[in-house]
């Protein structure tokens, strides 16, 4: 399978998003850098955590009309696979991909710490290898997690199935205390009503060897590789 | 001529970053103080002298990028 990472002025989780799909999981990766327009024979395209354009003005606004998004857009609109993480969440909630924004955490506080999640229904690309309930380890690291979205919106996620993960404790029970950043029901991550376009706050590749404690990320990657190598 | 935009938090949004302004100053001895939010205020300098033409184009602006229309309300003035 082949996966395009974008690199923004300020991304920082690029080149460990390459590393766990290509040496991790053995598929093939490339950067494409931010002045590109198209995303060429990509199968699927991560947009990776980091910084983009010193977030300055609103995290992911600069970078949600840069050349590459526009490409993107064109490609999730096709139906291509899209999985944002941390800033790349936010990008594409920026652009429109994602409904909600990613507010200041509650606490104000820069969250830097493993933290647990529940994962939402299977029948998605991004979840297809965790059957529902499954309590994942993986780091989240921001200040600016805290997901937002209008009573009838957070409605409309929940009935079409589209919370992917929500912070839990270890059980996998969704609760208060579980909730490092103060997300409106909990929300780690959401796909699009159509399921090809999903972001979280989490960052999986940093999670996805037992050296770094946890290789509870990979399960993410996984299930785009398997959704796509079904189809 | 000059657009003076200011973006504000919309009122169902949490501000933490206010909240925590509002405990400062009541800390330090300001009396009465109901909320405190935090915007954003962006000073743009602009070619020519057409007003109106200036205050669509600075609202297009704020709708597409200067603001996000999900979290943030917004206000641009044009002035010499």
């Amino acid at each position: 399978m082949n996966f395009a990472v974008l690199q923004f002025p300020g991304s920082n989780c690029d080149q460990d998003c390459v590393h766990v799909l290509k040496n991790v999981l053995g598929h093939s990766a490339r950067l494409l850098w931010h002045k590109e327009n198209s995303v060429g024979d990509a199968d699927a395209v991560i947009v990776p955590g980091g910084f983009s354009y010193g977030d300055y003005l609103r995290t992911g606004a600069i970078a949600r009309y840069s050349n590459v998004m526009a490409a993107v857009t064109e490609f999730a609109n096709q139906g291509g696979l899209v999985m944002g993480i941390c800033n790349g969440f936010q990008i594409l909630c920026e652009a429109g991909l994602l409904p909600g924004a990613l507010i200041r955490n509650r606490s104000i506080k820069f969250r830097c710490e493993f933290v647990w999640l529940r994962t939402g229904p299977a029948n998605t690309p991004f979840t297809c290898k965790a059957p529902e309930g499954t309590v994942l380890r993986i780091p989240i690291a921001h200040g600016e997690g805290c997901y937002f979205a209008d009573p009838e919106t957070l409605k409309k996620l929940e009935a079409n199935g589209q919370i992917l993960w929500r912070y839990c404790d270890e059980q996998g029970k969704v609760e208060a205390e579980a909730n490092p950043n103060g997300s409106l029901l909990n929300i780690a991550g959401i796909c699009n009503e159509k399921k090809n376009v999903a972001g979280l706050m989490p960052h999986p590749e940093r999670a996805s060897e037992d050296i770094l404690s946890s290789s509870d990320g990979r399960i993410l990657f996984e299930s785009m590789i398997q959704w796509h190598c079904k189809k | 001529m000059k657009a003076k935009v200011i973006v504000t938090p919309k009122k169902a949004v949490l501000d933490p970053q206010g909240k925590t302004v509002q405990n400062a100053l009541e800390h330090i001895g300001f009396k009465g103080v109901k909320d405190v939010r935090i915007g954003k205020y962006i000073e743009i300098e602009l070619e020519g002298t057409d007003r109106e033409a200036a205050l669509r184009s600075i609202q297009e602006a704020s709708h597409k990028i200067l603001s996000n229309p999900v979290i943030e309300d917004y206000s641009v003035e044009i002035c010499d």
